[in-house]
């Protein structure tokens, strides 16, 4: 592909995705989703040529990035790129996973060409080995309930504060404390 | 769960963000570090006689500038460094021009002074204890700034650290001031300094551990 086009296919990529994600910080659901589901083919391009080694460990990352991404969506500042926003996130899970399993010499390829986030979509996904459901049941009821009554089940924060007996601002919380333990009981792993 | 799944389940329900969330974070934890410091001196350390006087002077803001400075560069590069991808950005300047400003400001104070004098003025009468209060006063604004960015998603955790190390530890010695009778520029830039740097390296220790999510 010739480069400029091909720059300006990246350029594109951002405003639109940029686009869907700010709109899905103002709450719009169907937005927010498209966005995560863009973002994670783009994910798994990125960490497929990362991963070259360890393919098995691509869904399990790409899952932790997106719960990054989703748990750390305040820290976005609308005039950064987004593209360097999410790259720097990944970035660091990526870092922080090779770390944590000291294997330096996977990390022998750049990892800092930011440009290349957008660059190689890749939509299939594998089976991820670590396995949400059983971490969300590890979760204490009043964080476990409001995921799953809001979140799994799409009832709505009134509805689940009724039936839950929590109140609706506790439902808030709850939902948002659990997505950051989930994280968490992942990194704990 | 797949990653379909586990994308519906993040979108659904999902609530809308405030957009000043990282600056209310970094207020409230300013606001719990000036109290808590500021309660310290009050209760414990006590407020130096002659503030009353000493405050008509020049030189007196002279030394609330400096800790000042420091605390808007901290301040400025700490919420920069708590959003993934954005750089240390200007407040490193800030620092930088005060730090610079003081030992300008000492050396040339060392310079006119009495050959005989100079040791005094570097020492005072308080420097045993002077870097031991400031990083004592620092400890709940340090404890606070660690909260704030913790909630945050610092990727630099080594320079969060530091930059919130400094940030707790500028407030920290803002409220010094209030209590610390030397007047000698020689001091302050030694001693004020050190009781910033403790905390800064602090800081850079720790955040790796505490920073990391």
């Amino acid at each position: 592909m010739d480069r400029t086009t091909h720059n300006e296919t990246l350029r594109q990529r951002e405003i639109d995705l940029q686009a869907l994600f700010l709109s899905g910080l103002k709450g719009h659901e169907a937005d927010y989703g498209r966005f995560l589901r863009e973002l994670s083919t783009h994910l798994r391009g990125f960490l497929r040529v990362r991963l070259v080694r360890q393919p098995a460990e691509i869904e399990d990352l790409l899952q932790e990035i997106l719960l990054a991404v989703h748990n750390g969506r305040q820290t976005y500042r609308v005039d950064q790129p987004l593209t360097a926003w999410v790259f720097a996130i990944a970035r660091y899970k990526l870092a922080d996973f090779f770390r944590s399993r000291s294997r330096h010499d996977g990390l022998t390829d750049s990892i800092d060409d930011t440009d290349e986030l957008f660059a190689e979509p890749c939509l299939e996904p594998a089976q991820a080995s670590r396995d949400l459901d059983k971490l969300l049941e590890a979760l204490p009821d009043k964080q476990r309930l409001p995921i799953m009554h809001v979140k799994l089940e799409g009832l709505s924060v009134a509805e689940t504060a009724l039936r839950t007996g929590l109140s609706e601002s506790a439902v808030k919380i709850g939902v948002h404390r659990g997505l950051k333990a989930l994280a968490a009981l992942i990194r704990g792993k | 769960m797949n990653t379909d799944d586990l994308i519906s389940m993040l979108a659904t329900g999902v609530e809308p963000v405030d957009p000043g969330a990282v600056a209310r974070r970094f207020s409230l934890a300013i606001l719990i570090a000036a109290v808590a410091a500021l309660l310290m001196i009050l209760l414990g350390f006590g407020v130096r006689a002659d503030l009353a006087s000493v405050a008509m002077t020049p030189i007196f803001w002279a030394k609330i500038a400096f800790p000042l400075c420091l605390m808007v560069g901290a301040l400025l590069m700490v919420t920069r460094l708590a959003r993934p991808g954005m750089s240390v950005g200007g407040g490193r300047l800030w620092v930088g021009l005060g730090v610079a400003a003081i030992w300008i400001g000492a050396l040339y104070g060392l310079a006119v002074a009495p050959p005989d004098t100079r040791l005094a003025m570097i020492l005072g009468k308080t420097w045993k204890v002077c870097a031991i209060n400031i990083t004592l006063l620092s400890i709940p604004g340090f404890i606070a700034v660690f909260w704030a960015l913790r909630g945050l998603a610092p990727t630099r955790l080594r320079l969060a650290g530091a930059c919130g190390g400094l940030l707790a530890s500028a407030l920290a010695t803002l409220a010094y001031c209030l209590h610390c009778p030397e007047m000698d520029v020689p001091f302050w830039g030694t001693w004020y300094l050190l009781g910033m740097l403790v905390p800064t390296l602090f800081g850079a220790a720790l955040g790796p551990r505490w920073l990391r999510w």
